[in-house]
């Protein structure tokens, strides 16, 4: 079972629960489901007059962020808050490692002032694992963008928000449409889909954003947007950084708006119900029409709010504090 | 000087073809006889090799030593004691030291300490361009006349095709054998993988295997232009076996070796990130792993060489794509190669060529065999003995290896260097 890339062995425990969240691949849909519900539960947390719960009190969190972020590294912050955590944001560029200091050596440092969880945004794919391999048994890695390896945290709010709307994965068609090759967002979803079997997943981009062999991840690709998105349950756009134009992958931002560019009239190919979403910040004008992000088939602020909940299932979850884990727990004997 | 006497070893030497259990006779550094005793030879040193293996001491076509400039990561000394307890007696240390190998005084030094050291033999490649930049010529007359083998640019890119045809040109001029590492300038540079599924799973950037291939065809063209005699480092791909046959098919002096790692690794084992596997050239597919094992046992690929790259600790201790590349491998090259004997891959004497007479044939010296006359670098192996590669037991300072916990049949027991024994396991 220890195979290179069976990553469970890391990232649960000896008796299958959550430890650190590093990818989706490979979990069992029976976590996915458990992250799913718990959220459930908080979504309805964020909405009290009194957004707080003790469950992690008297733990402390950091927030180790080696890329810019707002909204992943905000909305983790609030969700450890309100589970009562204490909460360490570190920023690399204003720190230690920006003078050279080794990522194990941020680690062990702060895991010597007593921190019980990483949450780490890093440059490198793979940094959460490497993490994760030299953590102190007592501390858990959140991996919080990897490279353009994995994002598990934002692909798990969009499960919940493809649930909370759609109910059940099994007859939904999604297509994620943009740059699936520099995409640590769309790997996760594209492992979440499948382990929650969807009917389909589609891909859709120009070849130059295409990474080799996209198909062998359980997804079906197509070139035209117009031909991927007929027919689809939920459409999930893509950021498009501006710097793929200079590095030859694409002409123009106006030729890329034009071909797959979400637009009212292509949204009308989908599923008259489809839904619109996207991980943020959204580019208006690049990959979609203003309309479209703020029309009525747009959840991309819900995405934000369930984002909350996620990270706070997730947290508690790795914590071992989940309000169900008692439930589980005295189930397992069966 | 001394006289030993190896006593009923099997020796195997490829080169003259010779399989068999024989007495072997050492005097004033050179073999002097096989299975008989020269008249009145009396040997002060005998080495009892019953049941072990007797062959010509390898010959490591790329073995970077880190000195001078990286000391911090390994040393001449430290390497080539390294090298001597693989049976590696021959290493051949591409120019990029820093300062790089370009004038005949870091060529001096490297001999220097190497002639300090006293185990290995130590060759040294000269550069191809000035300072490894691909833009001006190096004084590749000089650096001969000082020694080099041959020249190279070290996997460095030339991006000027121009001032690669004068390159060539130029060291056909005075007979040098171009070390070129196929590797396109653009092509994959930022990569860290081979481009494949697992690169795509994984989200490293890839490296194609056109990053290879068309560089290849670049050289291939200007080889044949300029008629100079080139040697390709460290071919990964299927298709570069491919067009490396047809090019000597059609007569062009070209060789070629592989590094053995990629004789046994595949793409699928960096699945799991880890750093040691980040090598340059990238782990290709199981197809690529075959079609290079094929292309050693046919003979288009005619040496198999370690591609030992030392490395400090800390160097592997950090996200894969924070690492850099490459193995220790000086004590792996025997191990693996023999490796393969037993997987079937090809037969005993092919493998042995590969790392004996194979390299020295590309360098153009006159080691790598058993021929009576010849220098006496040998080793005698055990070959029957089963260990378990412990990183923490390597000779090398650097422990940078993906075979931690393999399993390997066959231990050098002795290594002599000029009828000197400077190895002896204990």
């Amino acid at each position: 079972m220890n195979f290179p890339g069976n990553w469970n062995t890391m990232q649960l425990d000896a008796q299958g629960r959550l430890r650190h969240f590093l990818t989706v691949e490979g979990l069992p849909r029976r976590i996915l489901t458990d992250i799913l519900d718990t959220a459930d539960s908080f979504v309805v947390v964020g909405e009290q007059p009194v957004k707080k719960v003790p469950l992690l009190r008297g733990k402390t969190i950091v927030n180790l962020f080696f890329e810019t972020s707002t909204r992943t590294r905000t909305t983790f912050e609030l969700a450890a808050k309100r589970l009562s955590a204490d909460v360490l944001n570190i920023n690399v560029s204003t720190s230690a490692t920006a003078k050279g200091e080794s990522l194990l050596d941020t680690q062990k440092n702060l895991e010597a002032m007593h921190t019980d969880m990483f949450v780490v945004r890093h440059q490198h794919s793979g940094a959460s694992h490497f993490m994760a391999q030299h953590a102190a048994p007592h501390v858990s890695i959140i991996n919080a963008g990897d490279g353009q390896h994995a994002h598990p945290t934002q692909a798990m709010l969009d499960m919940l928000t493809i649930r909370r709307h759609k109910g059940a994965f099994d007859s939904l068609c999604v297509a994620i449409v943009g740059d699936i090759l520099h995409s640590r967002v769309a790997r996760s979803q594209i492992h979440a889909l499948n382990t929650l079997g969807v009917g389909e997943v589609r891909v859709i981009a120009p070849r130059t954003l295409l990474p080799v062999d996209i198909e062998s991840l359980g997804t079906r690709v197509f070139t035209s947007l117009s031909q991927g998105l007929a027919g689809v349950d939920v459409v999930i756009m893509l950021r498009l950084q501006k710097e793929r134009m200079q590095s030859a992958l694409l002409p123009s931002e106006h030729e890329y708006f034009q071909r797959y560019g979400l637009t009212e009239e292509k949204l009308a190919l989908a599923r008259p119900d489809a839904l619109v979403m996207h991980p943020g910040p959204i580019n208006r004008g690049v990959e979609i029409a203003s309309s479209v992000a703020d029309g009525p088939q747009s959840v991309i602020l819900r995405q934000v709010s369930y984002g909350i909940a996620v990270r706070m299932a997730v947290m508690s979850m790795a914590m071992g504090r989940s309000p169900g884990a008692r439930e589980t727990a005295a189930k397992e004997p069966e | 000087m001394n006289r030993i006497a190896i006593r009923n070893g099997h020796v195997v030497d490829p080169s003259s073809r010779v399989d068999g259990v024989r007495d072997l006779f050492i005097a004033s550094g050179r073999i002097v006889a096989l299975g008989e005793a020269p008249e009145g030879f009396t040997p002060e040193i005998e080495i009892e090799a019953a049941g072990r293996m007797v062959c010509p001491g390898l010959v490591d076509l790329s073995a970077r030593l880190r000195e001078p400039g990286h000391e911090q990561k390994a040393t001449i000394a430290s390497e080539t004691r390294a090298a001597v307890s693989g049976g590696v007696t021959t290493v051949c240390c591409p120019p990029d030291t820093s300062p790089v190998i370009d004038t005949p005084a870091v060529a001096e030094l490297v001999r220097h300490r190497a002639k300090q050291s006293g185990r290995a033999w130590v060759l040294t490649l000269g550069a191809l361009t000035h300072g490894l930049e691909g833009e001006q010529l190096a004084e590749m007359a000089a650096l001969k006349a000082e020694g080099c083998v041959g020249v190279s640019n070290a996997g460095r890119p030339i991006r000027n095709s121009e001032v690669l045809r004068r390159a060539l040109e130029y060291a056909a001029t005075y007979g040098l054998t171009v070390y070129l590492q196929p590797r396109d300038p653009w092509l994959g540079q930022s990569g860290f993988m081979h481009e494949g599924s697992v690169s795509t799973r994984l989200g490293l950037p890839g490296i194609p295997e056109t990053s290879e291939t068309v560089e290849l065809a670049r050289c291939l063209l200007l080889i044949e232009q300029t008629g100079v005699r080139a040697h390709f480092c460290r071919l990964s791909t299927a298709r570069s076996v491919e067009m490396v046959a047809d090019a000597r098919a059609r007569g062009l002096r070209v060789t070629a070796d592989v590094a053995a790692h990629q004789l046994h690794l595949t793409e699928m084992d960096v699945a799991g990130f880890d750093p040691m596997f980040h090598v340059i050239p990238p782990l290709r597919t199981i197809r690529d792993r075959d079609a290079l094992r094929a292309g050693v046992a046919e003979g288009v690929i005619t040496a198999v060489c370690s591609d030992h790259q030392p490395h400090e600790p800390e160097t592997k201790l950090a996200p894969f794509n924070g690492t850099l590349p490459g193995i220790s491998a000086l004590e792996t090259l025997l191990p693996l190669t023999l490796r393969l004997v037993d997987e079937g891959a090809f037969d005993l004497n092919t493998a042995l060529a590969r790392v004996t007479r194979g390299p020295a044939e590309i360098l153009g010296i006159e080691t790598g065999t058993l021929t009576p006359g010849t220098r006496a670098d040998l080793c005698v192996i055990d070959t029957e003995q089963a260990w378990r590669l412990d990183p923490g037991t390597l000779l090398s300072r650097g422990r940078n290896t993906p075979f931690r916990g393999w399993e390997f049949r066959g231990r050098v027991t002795h290594t002599l260097v000029q009828g000197r024994l400077v190895y002896e396991l204990r």
